[in-house]
Protein backbone atom coordinates (compact mmCIF):
# COMPACT_ATOMS: atom_id res chain seq x y z
CA UNK A 1 0.00 0.00 0.00
CA UNK A 2 1.46 3.84 -0.34
CA UNK A 3 0.15 6.35 1.66
CA UNK A 4 -0.19 9.73 -0.33
CA UNK A 5 -0.84 13.24 -0.07
CA UNK A 6 -1.99 14.50 -3.50
CA UNK A 7 -3.59 18.46 -3.44
CA UNK A 8 -6.81 18.50 -5.18
CA UNK A 9 -8.51 21.44 -6.66
CA UNK A 10 -6.55 23.33 -3.40
CA UNK A 11 -7.19 20.94 -0.81
CA UNK A 12 -4.66 18.03 0.35
CA UNK A 13 -5.95 14.56 0.18
CA UNK A 14 -4.17 12.12 2.55
CA UNK A 15 -4.82 8.34 1.38
CA UNK A 16 -3.61 4.82 1.51
CA UNK A 17 -4.07 3.58 -1.22
CA UNK A 18 -3.26 0.24 -3.26
CA UNK A 19 0.02 0.66 -5.25
CA UNK A 20 -1.29 0.32 -8.73
CA UNK A 21 -4.40 2.51 -8.17
CA UNK A 22 -4.74 4.61 -11.29
CA UNK A 23 -5.13 8.37 -9.96
CA UNK A 24 -8.52 8.78 -12.18
CA UNK A 25 -10.00 5.71 -9.56
CA UNK A 26 -8.05 7.95 -6.95
CA UNK A 27 -10.64 10.97 -7.84
CA UNK A 28 -13.44 9.34 -8.45
CA UNK A 29 -13.59 6.32 -6.11
CA UNK A 30 -11.52 7.98 -3.22
CA UNK A 31 -12.54 11.80 -3.71
CA UNK A 32 -16.03 11.25 -5.25
CA UNK A 33 -15.08 13.29 -7.77
CA UNK A 34 -16.67 11.99 -10.46
CA UNK A 35 -16.73 14.71 -13.11
CA UNK A 36 -13.51 13.13 -14.45
CA UNK A 37 -14.40 10.35 -16.55
CA UNK A 38 -12.90 7.64 -17.83
CA UNK A 39 -14.06 6.71 -21.31
CA UNK A 40 -11.81 4.20 -23.25
CA UNK A 41 -9.07 3.04 -20.19
CA UNK A 42 -6.61 2.43 -23.21
CA UNK A 43 -5.32 6.01 -22.54
CA UNK A 44 -6.75 6.84 -26.33
CA UNK A 45 -9.89 9.48 -25.51
CA UNK A 46 -8.46 11.89 -22.89
CA UNK A 47 -12.08 12.35 -21.05
CA UNK A 48 -9.67 11.56 -17.88
CA UNK A 49 -7.72 14.72 -18.65
CA UNK A 50 -6.77 16.54 -15.70
CA UNK A 51 -4.10 18.96 -14.90
CA UNK A 52 -1.19 17.79 -12.56
CA UNK A 53 1.11 20.57 -11.78
CA UNK A 54 0.04 23.00 -14.77
CA UNK A 55 0.33 20.51 -17.38
CA UNK A 56 -2.71 18.07 -18.89
CA UNK A 57 -2.26 14.77 -18.61
CA UNK A 58 -4.32 11.95 -18.69
CA UNK A 59 -5.28 10.69 -15.07
CA UNK A 60 -5.94 7.01 -16.86
CA UNK A 61 -2.32 6.66 -17.16
CA UNK A 62 -0.61 7.82 -13.74
CA UNK A 63 -0.42 5.93 -10.79
CA UNK A 64 -1.97 7.79 -7.77
CA UNK A 65 1.67 6.97 -6.14
CA UNK A 66 3.27 8.90 -9.27
CA UNK A 67 0.74 12.09 -8.21
CA UNK A 68 1.98 11.89 -4.53
CA UNK A 69 2.72 15.51 -3.54
CA UNK A 70 1.95 16.80 -7.01
CA UNK A 71 -0.91 19.59 -7.46
CA UNK A 72 -3.85 18.85 -9.47
CA UNK A 73 -7.17 20.34 -10.92
CA UNK A 74 -10.24 18.70 -12.07
CA UNK A 75 -12.99 20.05 -13.81
CA UNK A 76 -14.67 20.50 -10.49
CA UNK A 77 -11.81 22.93 -9.80
CA UNK A 78 -12.89 25.44 -12.54
CA UNK A 79 -15.93 27.07 -11.17
CA UNK A 80 -14.89 29.75 -8.61
CA UNK A 81 -17.64 30.78 -6.28
CA UNK A 82 -20.64 29.37 -7.88
CA UNK A 83 -19.17 31.14 -11.47
CA UNK A 84 -18.82 28.67 -14.30
CA UNK A 85 -14.43 28.81 -15.72
CA UNK A 86 -15.18 31.09 -19.32
CA UNK A 87 -13.91 27.67 -20.79
CA UNK A 88 -17.29 26.10 -19.42
CA UNK A 89 -19.28 29.42 -19.99
CA UNK A 90 -17.68 28.52 -24.05
CA UNK A 91 -18.64 25.29 -24.49
CA UNK A 92 -21.79 25.84 -22.92
CA UNK A 93 -22.84 28.85 -24.98
CA UNK A 94 -21.24 27.19 -28.13
CA UNK A 95 -22.82 23.76 -27.48
CA UNK A 96 -19.45 22.55 -27.83
CA UNK A 97 -21.35 19.01 -26.89
CA UNK A 98 -23.95 16.46 -27.26
CA UNK A 99 -23.79 13.66 -24.89
CA UNK A 100 -21.51 15.82 -22.64
CA UNK A 101 -19.63 12.70 -21.57
CA UNK A 102 -16.09 14.28 -23.02
CA UNK A 103 -16.49 17.60 -22.17
CA UNK A 104 -14.77 17.59 -18.67
CA UNK A 105 -11.52 16.26 -20.62
CA UNK A 106 -12.05 18.63 -23.55
CA UNK A 107 -12.31 21.63 -21.08
CA UNK A 108 -9.23 20.59 -19.20
CA UNK A 109 -7.30 19.82 -22.56
CA UNK A 110 -8.50 23.18 -23.83
CA UNK A 111 -7.14 24.85 -20.06
CA UNK A 112 -3.66 23.24 -21.40
CA UNK A 113 -3.76 24.61 -24.63
CA UNK A 114 -4.07 28.22 -24.31
CA UNK A 115 -1.69 27.96 -21.71
CA UNK A 116 0.81 27.43 -24.33
CA UNK A 117 -0.97 29.48 -27.09
CA UNK A 118 -3.71 31.96 -26.01
CA UNK A 119 -4.74 33.05 -29.67
CA UNK A 120 -4.44 29.04 -31.15
CA UNK A 121 -5.53 29.00 -34.87
CA UNK A 122 -7.88 26.10 -36.29
CA UNK A 123 -5.01 23.83 -36.95
CA UNK A 124 -3.54 24.39 -33.52
CA UNK A 125 -6.74 23.67 -31.97
CA UNK A 126 -7.21 20.39 -34.06
CA UNK A 127 -3.39 20.08 -32.74
CA UNK A 128 -4.09 20.55 -28.94
CA UNK A 129 -7.22 18.55 -28.57
CA UNK A 130 -5.69 15.84 -30.08
CA UNK A 131 -5.73 13.67 -27.62
CA UNK A 132 -9.33 14.22 -27.10
CA UNK A 133 -12.16 12.24 -28.97
CA UNK A 134 -15.53 13.26 -29.09
CA UNK A 135 -17.68 10.49 -31.02
CA UNK A 136 -20.88 12.97 -31.07
CA UNK A 137 -20.19 16.59 -32.41
CA UNK A 138 -18.12 16.08 -35.32
CA UNK A 139 -15.78 19.23 -33.59
CA UNK A 140 -17.16 22.20 -34.98
CA UNK A 141 -18.54 23.24 -31.97
CA UNK A 142 -15.49 22.15 -29.61
CA UNK A 143 -13.52 24.44 -32.01
CA UNK A 144 -16.03 27.21 -31.49
CA UNK A 145 -15.90 26.74 -27.93
CA UNK A 146 -12.11 26.85 -28.03
CA UNK A 147 -12.13 30.29 -29.92
CA UNK A 148 -14.45 31.57 -27.51
CA UNK A 149 -13.20 30.52 -24.85
CA UNK A 150 -9.66 32.08 -26.36
CA UNK A 151 -11.34 35.22 -26.53
CA UNK A 152 -12.87 35.45 -23.00
CA UNK A 153 -9.45 34.19 -21.24
CA UNK A 154 -7.92 37.42 -23.12
CA UNK A 155 -10.69 39.53 -21.64
CA UNK A 156 -11.98 40.50 -24.84
CA UNK A 157 -16.08 40.28 -25.25
CA UNK A 158 -17.18 38.23 -28.16
CA UNK B 1 -3.45 -4.38 -13.41
CA UNK B 2 -1.83 -7.39 -11.69
CA UNK B 3 -0.71 -6.07 -8.23
CA UNK B 4 3.04 -4.93 -7.92
CA UNK B 5 4.91 -2.75 -5.95
CA UNK B 6 5.50 1.27 -6.44
CA UNK B 7 8.77 2.64 -5.45
CA UNK B 8 10.00 5.89 -5.87
CA UNK B 9 14.24 6.06 -6.08
CA UNK B 10 16.20 8.36 -4.72
CA UNK B 11 18.79 8.30 -6.74
CA UNK B 12 19.94 6.25 -10.09
CA UNK B 13 22.30 4.49 -7.85
CA UNK B 14 19.19 3.37 -5.84
CA UNK B 15 17.29 2.38 -8.80
CA UNK B 16 19.72 0.47 -10.51
CA UNK B 17 20.32 -1.63 -6.63
CA UNK B 18 16.45 -2.67 -6.83
CA UNK B 19 16.60 -3.05 -10.46
CA UNK B 20 19.29 -5.80 -9.43
CA UNK B 21 17.38 -7.06 -6.33
CA UNK B 22 14.17 -8.01 -8.58
CA UNK B 23 15.14 -9.26 -12.32
CA UNK B 24 10.72 -8.94 -12.67
CA UNK B 25 10.82 -4.86 -11.88
CA UNK B 26 10.71 -2.05 -14.17
CA UNK B 27 11.86 1.23 -14.51
CA UNK B 28 8.52 3.51 -15.03
CA UNK B 29 9.44 7.35 -15.69
CA UNK B 30 6.23 9.05 -17.89
CA UNK B 31 4.39 5.67 -18.17
CA UNK B 32 3.00 6.05 -21.44
CA UNK B 33 3.83 2.72 -22.75
CA UNK B 34 4.44 1.16 -19.54
CA UNK B 35 1.12 1.61 -17.54
CA UNK B 36 -1.52 1.05 -20.94
CA UNK B 37 0.85 -2.08 -20.96
CA UNK B 38 -0.13 -3.02 -17.42
CA UNK B 39 -3.29 -2.19 -17.80
CA UNK B 40 -3.87 -4.53 -20.64
CA UNK B 41 -1.83 -6.89 -18.30
CA UNK B 42 0.41 -7.37 -21.03
CA UNK B 43 3.36 -6.53 -18.53
CA UNK B 44 3.18 -8.10 -14.98
CA UNK B 45 6.33 -6.49 -13.03
CA UNK B 46 6.33 -7.29 -9.83
CA UNK B 47 7.89 -3.58 -8.65
CA UNK B 48 7.94 -0.06 -10.59
CA UNK B 49 10.46 1.94 -9.92
CA UNK B 50 10.25 5.27 -10.45
CA UNK B 51 12.97 7.30 -11.60
CA UNK B 52 10.34 10.52 -12.81
CA UNK B 53 12.34 13.93 -11.69
CA UNK B 54 15.81 12.24 -10.60
CA UNK B 55 18.11 15.12 -11.05
CA UNK B 56 20.59 13.05 -12.47
CA UNK B 57 18.33 12.42 -15.78
CA UNK B 58 17.74 15.60 -15.73
CA UNK B 59 19.03 19.12 -18.11
CA UNK B 60 19.30 20.23 -21.79
CA UNK B 61 22.86 21.68 -22.67
CA UNK B 62 24.28 22.78 -25.99
CA UNK B 63 28.30 22.44 -26.22
CA UNK B 64 31.16 21.50 -27.97
CA UNK B 65 29.58 20.55 -31.13
CA UNK B 66 26.60 18.18 -29.48
CA UNK B 67 23.72 18.54 -28.01
CA UNK B 68 23.03 16.37 -24.47
CA UNK B 69 19.34 15.55 -23.49
CA UNK B 70 19.01 14.53 -20.04
CA UNK B 71 16.93 11.19 -20.42
CA UNK B 72 14.22 12.17 -18.15
CA UNK B 73 13.49 15.19 -20.65
CA UNK B 74 9.87 15.48 -21.50
CA UNK B 75 8.89 15.64 -24.79
CA UNK B 76 7.13 18.73 -24.41
CA UNK B 77 10.44 20.22 -22.99
CA UNK B 78 12.23 18.74 -26.43
CA UNK B 79 9.81 20.46 -28.15
CA UNK B 80 9.72 23.83 -26.54
CA UNK B 81 13.51 23.76 -25.61
CA UNK B 82 14.54 27.52 -27.02
CA UNK B 83 18.41 24.90 -27.32
CA UNK B 84 17.03 22.44 -28.74
CA UNK B 85 15.44 24.61 -31.46
CA UNK B 86 18.68 26.54 -31.97
CA UNK B 87 20.99 23.44 -32.12
CA UNK B 88 18.74 20.83 -33.81
CA UNK B 89 15.83 22.74 -34.79
CA UNK B 90 14.56 19.54 -36.66
CA UNK B 91 14.75 17.76 -33.28
CA UNK B 92 12.40 20.08 -31.59
CA UNK B 93 9.90 19.59 -34.35
CA UNK B 94 10.17 15.55 -34.39
CA UNK B 95 9.30 15.97 -30.45
CA UNK B 96 6.32 18.43 -31.01
CA UNK B 97 4.35 15.74 -33.28
CA UNK B 98 4.99 12.76 -30.98
CA UNK B 99 1.68 11.27 -29.57
CA UNK B 100 -0.46 13.96 -28.41
CA UNK B 101 -0.53 16.80 -26.30
CA UNK B 102 -0.86 14.51 -22.85
CA UNK B 103 1.17 12.14 -23.68
CA UNK B 104 3.94 14.60 -24.09
CA UNK B 105 3.50 16.40 -20.98
CA UNK B 106 4.83 12.95 -19.27
CA UNK B 107 5.74 10.69 -22.01
CA UNK B 108 10.33 10.87 -21.98
CA UNK B 109 13.39 10.89 -24.30
CA UNK B 110 14.73 8.03 -22.47
CA UNK B 111 11.67 6.03 -21.79
CA UNK B 112 10.56 6.02 -25.52
CA UNK B 113 14.63 4.75 -26.61
CA UNK B 114 14.39 2.06 -24.05
CA UNK B 115 11.12 1.18 -25.34
CA UNK B 116 12.12 0.86 -28.81
CA UNK B 117 8.75 0.66 -30.32
CA UNK B 118 9.15 0.44 -34.43
CA UNK B 119 6.72 3.19 -35.12
CA UNK B 120 8.22 5.65 -32.53
CA UNK B 121 9.51 8.72 -33.43
CA UNK B 122 12.86 9.50 -31.15
CA UNK B 123 14.82 6.13 -32.62
CA UNK B 124 15.02 8.03 -36.37
CA UNK B 125 16.08 11.37 -34.63
CA UNK B 126 19.09 9.22 -32.78
CA UNK B 127 19.84 7.01 -35.59
CA UNK B 128 19.28 9.78 -38.38
CA UNK B 129 22.32 11.93 -36.56
CA UNK B 130 24.50 9.31 -34.89
CA UNK B 131 23.88 10.09 -31.79
CA UNK B 132 25.36 7.79 -28.74
CA UNK B 133 23.28 6.45 -25.73
CA UNK B 134 24.75 7.38 -22.35
CA UNK B 135 23.72 4.31 -19.87
CA UNK B 136 24.13 4.21 -15.94
CA UNK B 137 27.38 1.93 -17.38
CA UNK B 138 29.08 2.69 -20.63
CA UNK B 139 28.16 5.18 -24.28
CA UNK B 140 26.21 3.19 -26.81
CA UNK B 141 26.48 4.18 -30.49
CA UNK B 142 23.01 4.32 -32.21
CA UNK B 143 23.94 1.76 -34.45
CA UNK B 144 25.04 -0.39 -32.16
CA UNK B 145 22.06 0.43 -29.54
CA UNK B 146 18.61 -0.25 -31.88
CA UNK B 147 18.45 -4.47 -32.15
CA UNK B 148 15.13 -4.96 -33.53
CA UNK B 149 11.22 -4.73 -32.35
CA UNK B 150 11.33 -3.55 -29.17
CA UNK B 151 14.82 -4.75 -29.16
CA UNK B 152 18.08 -2.60 -27.70
CA UNK B 153 21.54 -3.20 -26.67
CA UNK B 154 21.01 -2.23 -22.76
CA UNK B 155 21.30 -4.92 -20.33
CA UNK B 156 19.00 -5.74 -17.27
CA UNK B 157 19.70 -3.19 -14.82
CA UNK B 158 21.13 -0.33 -17.37
CA UNK B 159 19.62 2.74 -17.41
CA UNK B 160 19.67 5.65 -19.80
CA UNK B 161 20.86 8.79 -18.41
CA UNK B 162 21.22 11.13 -21.52
CA UNK B 163 21.43 11.16 -25.55
CA UNK B 164 24.40 12.65 -26.92
CA UNK B 165 23.55 14.58 -30.75
CA UNK B 166 26.52 15.87 -32.82
CA UNK B 167 24.94 18.62 -34.42
CA UNK B 168 24.77 17.99 -37.98
CA UNK B 169 24.96 20.58 -40.82
CA UNK B 170 21.50 20.55 -41.27
CA UNK B 171 18.68 17.92 -40.48
CA UNK B 172 14.57 17.53 -40.98
CA UNK B 173 11.95 14.75 -39.81
CA UNK B 174 8.82 14.09 -41.72
CA UNK B 175 6.13 11.81 -40.84
CA UNK B 176 2.88 9.57 -41.96
CA UNK B 177 0.75 10.24 -38.89
CA UNK B 178 -1.23 6.82 -38.42
CA UNK B 179 -4.78 8.89 -38.46
CA UNK B 180 -6.06 7.45 -35.46
CA UNK B 181 -2.69 6.15 -33.03
CA UNK B 182 -0.57 9.30 -34.02
CA UNK B 183 2.47 6.86 -34.66
CA UNK B 184 4.46 6.84 -37.86
CA UNK B 185 3.37 4.54 -40.52
CA UNK B 186 6.73 5.72 -42.05
CA UNK B 187 9.08 8.64 -40.29
CA UNK B 188 11.99 9.76 -42.27
CA UNK B 189 14.67 11.66 -40.66
CA UNK B 190 16.96 12.71 -43.08
CA UNK B 191 20.70 14.77 -41.94
CA UNK B 192 23.84 16.21 -43.73
CA UNK B 193 26.71 15.81 -41.04
CA UNK B 194 30.36 15.58 -40.85
CA UNK B 195 30.34 12.10 -41.66
CA UNK B 196 28.10 12.47 -44.42
CA UNK B 197 24.48 12.18 -45.48
CA UNK B 198 22.37 9.84 -43.35
CA UNK B 199 18.76 8.57 -43.81
CA UNK B 200 16.65 6.56 -40.57
CA UNK B 201 13.47 5.39 -41.77
CA UNK B 202 10.91 4.43 -38.30
CA UNK B 203 7.47 2.99 -38.54
CA UNK B 204 8.17 1.11 -41.56
CA UNK B 205 10.33 -1.73 -41.11
CA UNK B 206 10.03 -4.25 -37.56
CA UNK B 207 12.71 -1.30 -36.62
CA UNK B 208 14.19 1.71 -36.99
CA UNK B 209 17.06 1.27 -39.88
CA UNK B 210 19.18 3.37 -42.61
CA UNK B 211 18.16 3.92 -45.90
CA UNK B 212 21.85 3.72 -47.23
CA UNK B 213 20.64 3.55 -50.96
CA UNK B 214 18.81 7.23 -50.46
CA UNK B 215 22.01 8.01 -48.89
CA UNK B 216 24.19 7.43 -51.46
CA UNK B 217 21.96 8.75 -53.63
CA UNK B 218 21.68 12.37 -51.62
CA UNK B 219 25.83 12.30 -51.28
CA UNK B 220 25.94 12.74 -54.67
CA UNK B 221 22.98 15.46 -54.88
CA UNK B 222 21.11 16.64 -51.39
CA UNK B 223 17.85 17.33 -53.73
CA UNK B 224 14.03 15.27 -53.79
CA UNK B 225 14.86 15.06 -57.55
CA UNK B 226 17.83 12.63 -56.33
CA UNK B 227 15.41 9.89 -54.85
CA UNK B 228 13.23 9.79 -58.20
CA UNK B 229 13.15 6.04 -58.99
CA UNK B 230 14.95 4.87 -56.16
CA UNK B 231 12.56 2.48 -54.25
CA UNK B 232 13.20 1.47 -51.00
CA UNK B 233 13.11 -2.98 -51.34
CA UNK B 234 9.51 -3.28 -49.31
CA UNK B 235 10.53 -7.51 -48.72
CA UNK B 236 11.57 -6.73 -45.22
CA UNK B 237 9.21 -4.09 -44.03
CA UNK B 238 5.65 -4.35 -41.83
CA UNK B 239 2.36 -5.11 -43.55
CA UNK B 240 -1.08 -4.31 -42.13
CA UNK B 241 -4.12 -3.52 -42.39
CA UNK B 242 -3.16 0.07 -42.44
CA UNK B 243 -0.41 -0.72 -45.33
CA UNK B 244 0.91 -3.22 -46.85
CA UNK B 245 4.66 -3.29 -47.39
CA UNK B 246 5.21 -1.87 -51.03
CA UNK B 247 2.41 0.82 -50.22
CA UNK B 248 5.13 1.29 -46.71
CA UNK B 249 7.81 1.37 -49.19
CA UNK B 250 6.84 4.44 -51.22
CA UNK B 251 5.51 6.04 -47.72
CA UNK B 252 9.08 6.16 -47.24
CA UNK B 253 10.28 7.92 -50.29
CA UNK B 254 7.69 10.65 -50.12
CA UNK B 255 8.48 11.36 -46.63
CA UNK B 256 11.82 11.24 -47.31
CA UNK B 257 10.75 13.80 -50.17
CA UNK B 258 9.30 15.89 -47.89
CA UNK B 259 11.92 15.85 -45.45
CA UNK B 260 14.13 17.55 -48.27
CA UNK B 261 11.48 19.63 -49.50
CA UNK B 262 11.70 21.20 -45.85
CA UNK B 263 15.54 21.52 -46.38
CA UNK B 264 15.02 23.76 -49.29
CA UNK B 265 12.19 25.79 -48.08
CA UNK B 266 9.66 24.26 -49.83
CA UNK B 267 6.57 22.58 -48.66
Amino acid sequence: MAKVTIKVNGKNQTRTVEDRMLLVDFLRDELRLTGTHVGCDTSQCGCCTVHVDGRAVKSCTVLAAQANGANIVTIEGMAKNGKLHPIQRAFSECHGLQCGFCTPGMIMATAGLLKDKPNPTDEEIYKGLEGNLCRCTGYINIVKAVKMSAKLLRGKKH
Amino acid sequence: MYALNYVKAKSLKEAAAILAKNPEAKLLAGGMTLIPTMKQRLARPTHVVDIAGLSELRGIVSKGGKLVIGAGTKHHDVATSAVVRKAIPALAGLAAEIGDPQVRNRGTIGGSLANNDPAADYPAAVLGLGASVVTSKRSIAAEDYFQGLFATALDAGEVIVRVEFPLPKRAAYSKFHHPASGYAMAGVFIAQTAGGVRVAVTGAGPGVFRWTAAEAALAKSFKPAALEGLALDASGLNSDIHADRDYRANLVRVMAKRALAKLSGRK
